[in-house]
């Protein structure tokens, strides 16, 4: 890419994004181009980080592990759900992930968990969220019992209107009255060491990114 | 056996279907003798064990079958033994659960089997053999057993030879011996158990009057006879009601129940039916017959019980002494024991001294600490040797260990106490350990909470989180959730998190422990579990929430002295006091995120925490080592009152330190503590008025506060009475204040005195020791002494003389003594009767208020009409204070002198003081050091020349040789004193030739040269006495 379509698309893109300055959005830019690089070379035809590859950043850079999360985090980046995170989806995705207020934290997050997409976190979704989150004790006669049971508590905690389901009214309530349930199912946002890593790396020395 | 069954073993009231034994020690003891007695048997008497009984025993047994090993045939409800007499028939069968046996051998056996259940089978045997002796042997040995005598048995065993009865014989003589040894048992049991008479009724009495009146720590709140007139038997009950046994009633008031009349009777106590209304005595019994009156009212009144129980010691060693004093004779009196008892005396007086406090509601702890070394100089001391001698040499090997231990451990406690910092509150103390009954009825809380531990037990970072903001939703301020959470286990898992790399389960877990750590005993838990350590490091962590949260934690931990020092033994004290440095820019906004928090609330966090650790004085040094005060004189400019509230709560705490105090007044503090008096926030107030009254005590800092315009607040602050702790506070800075004379002008300006006065009346002790403490600096001046007598400050002053708190009897003479030197306000003390209660205050054992009551008696005696009288009339008033002079306190001695030196001004008493010796005790007193006693004691001296042959007296005594001395002294007012004894005392030539022999001449001669008249005058007196002696004497050798 030469220099001057660069400068453009820094250009544009800073316009758009409100949480990056001029310099980090050249440098994740960068960081783009060079993570798409090593695939495009390798498939050809694609032009953007797939599933697959993107995974891969969460995976290493942010400490994720749990597949399901990190396919929905996928889905939060990937806006025109084309299969392909492409630069300004990576750019904005970004800004939320590392900078967002916390309104748009909420907002994230909740698309997130709400893996069916109607706009409500039903009990099936959390189970299906949380079924992994108890150690299993072999001594229990159903495995299953703790994780329902988590799953009452949550609602307790968090479904204010009691419909047995959280909607996006219900999730900001309990968030804002307690921070620590932004991300209640799971990890879906940088934890604060890897950001911090992150945000080092890649904004004082954009040469040297990613091995 | 017999006879003791039939007499002695105590059976339930009939009426109940079968007679039972009751269950009292008597019969246990009794069951356990036969136990043994039977149990043994096969190894002692193999020969008889074989011995078929008679008659089998029988009794209902709960003994299985399947109990029965070998040796037994066994089905499924009966067993049968292999052994058997002649016919075949087995010794033991038992078909559940009737039981036979027919042996001594069978029940040696039976018992063994019996193991535990032992004394439970016995007891139904007794219960179901009444006459079990009969049956052994067949009745007519029975009878013969009645008839008791040994002839009778031989006699029967020359009549028929052979060996069966033989056998029979030795048996008996066994069952004889056991029945002796039985008797002699339940013998020394039962003279343990002394029916009630009347002298142990009324100790009892007594001593419960002593424990009860109005207060919280009181048994009872009142106690007293029906009658009060006592027959000289003791007895206050009515002849004919004396007939029945009955001693005396009693009215007792407890405090949680209706006022109980009772009956003393020689068989125990009881509830009578109380009085009547023509008030006679319902004399019927109502309830059941206790054992002494404390059992019965532990009975009646819960608070009784558990006031009881706390008292419980003391009143057991009163209980002891009361007993054992009829037993003591005065033949037994040797005079060697008094001064053997002396150790065992001084203990006496120092369970009196705890008892006094107990009643006075323990206010201060340090105070026992005062009280006791001082106790053996009166002549109570030598009344309690007389008394107490002959018991304590009896006991004494046994005893005087335990007594030892105990003014060991008291001094030891003292002197922990002591090296913690004053503020330390009564929060030390180790509450006990109320753990959790296991089948105590538990809250549904304590299920809840307890699946909740189990999944942060369990539960990934996800799961422990949501499982720890649910349990946040819990009412963390109530104790059953704090204390269901650590009795789950909870606690561990909660502190295990902390050290966790998950910033958000650290996070959610500090929230809870902020909120448990209210409690004292989760406090203790999370110090014993190591929490601390972990919470020090998170103090470094770069999220500032999580910062707070850990300091806002510590804050609530660190409330007890281990806690501070693990904070600070783990370096908490350096990184507390760096957030407080944060705080640079409060413009920044506020964060929204998680991990974030504002640098105020971070410092103020921090403040907050060592607010807690600064009780402790070296937390004090090290937060000052730090570099503390700076940041914390920065915080205080700042106008944030939940800032500023820790920031003066920790600069009040460590102002108690010289070093502080020094650094405060350096660090320009005193200006913002003074603003802040103007603040809305009473809390605020309190501490800024207590930071001043610790401050004030320097000279400079109470001029800052003037110029500060520090003055005009505080008096203001006096009008709001209702809030009593920043009253205290605020009196306090007055107090310490007003000392000097400056600040005393502006408080009258601000009409503070009227206020004061107006506060001697209902307020609490704390308010109460400043308020006339800081009356006493204003009465310094003339116009406040009139107008605290115009305003009737006066009476309420004279009436706190009674009270027993020390520190306010302190301050109380010396307003007084400071009021008595206007005449008009004499007159007012001495019609209050108020120059006896300070001179009664001379017995008080605490040297301070000594000191302080003589120091005030001073201007009473000099002020007062009639002087001399007045004092003569105080009976043994004048031996007192001659005694005092054998203290070893230098301010009591010192005052003791100056209140000699007034009473010696009246012949007539000065005449009666020479007489209790007051010449020699202060002769003694001249090798001294002490410029003021010095001085003091000078003034004495040379007041008590003015009688008889004093003055050859004191030299007699060698009190002249180390007077000289004096003169070599950097104070004036000990050379003026001393000058004017030594020129006393030149009045007799032996004196003066001592005098002369030490040298006075040439110092005197230089006294001669002050521009202090009066000293001029003393000085070229006695040197024209001594002058003159060698002129005579020259005269008289050259003629």
């Amino acid at each position: 890419m030469n220099r001057k379509k660069l400068q453009k698309l820094t250009d544009t893109l800073t316009k758009n994004c409100k949480h990056f300055n001029k310099f980090e959005v050249n440098c994740l830019i960068r960081l783009y181009y060079n993570l798409v690089g090593d695939i495009t070379e390798r498939q050809g035809t694609v032009n953007g980080l797939d599933r697959n590859a993107f995974r891969n950043i969460l995976h290493v850079t942010f400490g994720m592990t749990d597949d399901m999360i990190m396919d929905r985090v996928f889905r939060g980046f990937d806006k025109d759900n084309d299969g392909n995170v492409s630069v300004s989806e990576w750019v904005y995705g970004l800004s939320l992930f590392l900078r967002g207020t916390l309104e748009e934290k909420m907002k994230y997050c909740f698309e997130v968990f709400d893996l069916n997409g109607d706009g409500f976190i039903s009990k099936e979704e959390m189970f299906h969220m949380l079924k992994n989150s108890l150690l299993k004790q072999p001594s229990e006669e159903d495995p299953d019992e703790g994780i329902k049971d988590l799953v009452e508590i949550t609602l307790k905690k968090m479904d204010n209107d009691h419909d047995g389901k959280l909607s996006f009214s219900d999730y900001e309530q309990a968030v804002r009255e307690e921070t620590l349930l932004l991300e209640a199912f799971g990890p879906c946002l940088p934890d604060p060491k890897s950001q911090m890593e992150f945000e080092a790396h890649v904004f004082k020395d954009p040469n040297e990114f990613i091995d | 056996m017999g006879v003791a069954l039939g007499r002695l073993v105590q059976w339930t009231a009939p009426g109940h279907g079968t007679r039972v034994l009751e269950k009292t020690p008597l019969n246990e003891a009794i069951l356990k003798e036969i136990i043994m007695f039977a149990e043994s048997f096969i190894y002692k008497h193999p020969q008889e064990a074989k011995y078929v009984f008679v008659e089998p025993l029988e009794w209902k047994t709960d003994l299985n079958p399947s109990a029965f090993e070998s040796g037994y045939v066994v089905s499924a409800t009966t067993v049968k033994s292999e052994e058997s007499d002649e016919n075949g028939q087995p010794l033991l069968f038992l078909s559940v659960p009737q039981i036979k046996v027919r042996s001594f051998g069978q029940l040696s056996c039976f018992l063994l089997i019996a193991k535990d259940t032992k004394l439970k089978e016995a007891q139904a045997c007794i219960e179901g053999n009444r006459n079990p002796v009969a049956k052994i042997l067949g009745l007519d040995y029975n009878t013969m057993k009645e008839e008791s005598s040994i002839l009778n048995i031989l006699d029967k065993i020359t009549k028929d030879n052979d060996t069966e009865s033989e056998i029979k014989m030795k048996i008996a003589i066994l069952l004889k011996q056991l029945d002796v040894n039985l008797l002699n048992h339940s013998l020394k049991c039962i003279s343990l158990e002394i029916p009630l008479h009347p002298a142990a009724v009324k100790n009892d009495i007594e001593l419960l009057k002593r424990f009860s009146g109005k207060g919280e720590q009181t048994v009872l709140e009142s106690i007293k006879y029906t009658s009060d007139y006592e027959y000289p038997n003791g007895c206050r009950a009515p002849p004919w009601r004396q007939i029945l046994g009955e001693i005396c009633y009693v009215l007792v008031k407890p405090h949680d129940v209706e006022t109980l009349c009772i009956t003393c009777s020689e068989e125990g106590v009881f509830l009578n039916g109380g009085k009547t209304d023509d008030e006679e005595i319902n004399y019927e019994r109502k309830g059941v017959i206790y054992k002494d009156l404390v059992t019965c009212l532990k009975e009646k009144s819960a608070k009784f019980s558990e006031n009881m129980s706390k008292q419980k010691t003391r009143f057991n060693e009163e209980l002891q002494k009361e007993k054992n004093k009829p037993n003591e004779t005065p033949k037994k009196e040797a005079p060697g024991a008094l001064r053997k008892a002396i150790p065992g005396s001084d203990k006496t007086m120092l369970e009196k001294n705890q008892i006094n406090f107990g009643k006075s509601n323990m206010i201060k702890r340090l105070e026992p600490s005062l009280n006791w070394k001082t106790t053996i100089d009166s002549k109570e001391v030598s009344i309690h040797e007389e008394r107490h001698g002959g018991r304590v040499e009896k006991s004494a090997p046994s005893v005087s260990a335990g007594k030892a231990q105990l003014i060991r451990k008291s001094g030891e406690k003292v002197e922990e106490i002591v090296s913690e910092s004053s503020s330390e509150s009564e929060e030390d103390e180790e509450p006990p350990d109320h753990r959790q009954e296991a089948n105590a009825d538990l809250p549904s809380e304590y299920w809840q909470i307890q699946k909740l531990v189990k999944y942060l037990k369990g539960g990934n970072q996800t799961a422990t989180v949501i499982a720890l903001c649910s349990m946040k939703d819990f009412n963390l301020a109530q104790e059953t959730c704090q204390l269901a959470i650590r009795d789950v286990g909870g606690l561990e898992v909660l502190i295990n998190l902390l050290d966790t790399d998950e910033v958000k389960c650290k996070i959610g877990s500090l929230k809870i422990l902020k909120e448990i750590s209210h409690n004292p005993q989760i406090r203790r838990n999370i110090v014993d579990l190591g929490g601390l350590p972990i919470m020090v490091n998170i103090l470094d962590s770069p999220h500032k929430s999580l910062k707070c949260l850990a300091a806002e934690t510590i804050a609530n931990v660190a409330k007890f002295r281990r806690a501070r020092w693990a904070v600070r033994h783990h370096g908490g004290i350096t990184k507390l006091v760096a957030l407080l440095d944060c705080a640079q820019n409060s413009a920044e906004p506020a964060q929204s995120s998680l991990y974030d928090a504002r640098d105020v609330e971070v410092a103020r966090c921090g403040a907050l925490a060592l607010w807690s650790c600064s009780k402790s004085y070296a937390n004090k040094e090290a937060i000052r080592k730090a570099g503390g005060i700076p940041l914390l004189a920065r915080l205080l400019k700042t106008s944030h009152e939940n800032m500023l509230i820790p920031v003066v709560g920790t600069l009040q705490e460590c102002a108690s330190e010289e070093n502080y105090r020094a650094a405060i007044k350096a660090e320009r503090i005193i200006e913002n503590l003074v603003k802040n008096l103007n603040s809305e926030n009473e809390q605020l107030q309190e501490h800024c008025a207590m930071a001043i009254y610790q401050c004030a005590e320097d000279e400079e800092t109470r001029d800052l506060v003037r110029m500060h315009g520090g003055l005009k607040p505080l008096a203001t602050l006096l009008n709001n009475t209702d809030n009593k702790e920043r009253l205290a506070a605020v009196t306090g800075a007055i107090w310490k204040c007003s000392i000097s004379k400056e600040n005393v002008t502006k408080f009258r300006e601000y009409k503070a005195i009227e206020t004061l006065v107006g506060l001697l009346t209902d307020q609490p002790e704390e308010v109460l020791v400043n308020v006339v403490g800081a009356l006493g600096e204003c009465c310094q001046e003339y116009e406040n002494r009139v107008i605290v007598r115009k305003c009737g400050g006066i009476q309420p002053l004279v009436n706190l003389l009674v009270g027993i708190n020390q520190a306010l009897l302190v301050n109380v003479t010396k307003a007084v003594g400071a009021c008595a030197v206007e005449p008009e306000n004499m007159m007012i003390i001495d019609r209050l009767d108020g120059v006896r209660l300070l001179w009664s205050l001379l017995k008080n054992p605490h040297p301070d208020v000594k000191a302080s009551a003589a120091w005030a008696l001073c201007p009473c005696i000099q002020n007062a009409k009639d002087a001399g009288e007045m004092v003569r009339s105080f009976v043994g008033g004048l031996e007192l204070v001659v005694n005092l002079l054998k203290s070893d306190n230098k301010e009591v001695l010192a005052s003791v002198c100056a209140a000699i030196t007034n009473i010696a001004k009246d012949q007539e008493n000065l005449a009666v003081i020479t007489d209790h010796g007051v010449v020699p005790l202060l002769s003694k007193l001249a090798n001294t050091n002490n410029d003021k006693l010095r001085r003091h004691l000078a003034e004495a001296i040379s007041c008590c020349c003015m009688w008889g042959r004093n003055r050859v007296a004191f030299g007699e005594n060698k009190a002249v040789a180390p007077l000289v001395r004096y003169l070599k002294s950097n104070d004036a007012n000990v050379h003026r004193a001393t000058a004017q004894a030594l020129y006393q005392l030149s009045e007799d030539a032996d004196n003066c030739i001592t005098m002369h022999e030490n040298g006075a001449v040439k110092l005197l001669l230089h006294m001669v040269g002050s521009p202090d008249q009066d000293l001029q005058e003393a000085a070229a007196g006695c040197i024209s006495n001594i002058r003159r002696l060698a002129l005579a004497t020259e005269k008289a050798r050259y003629t």
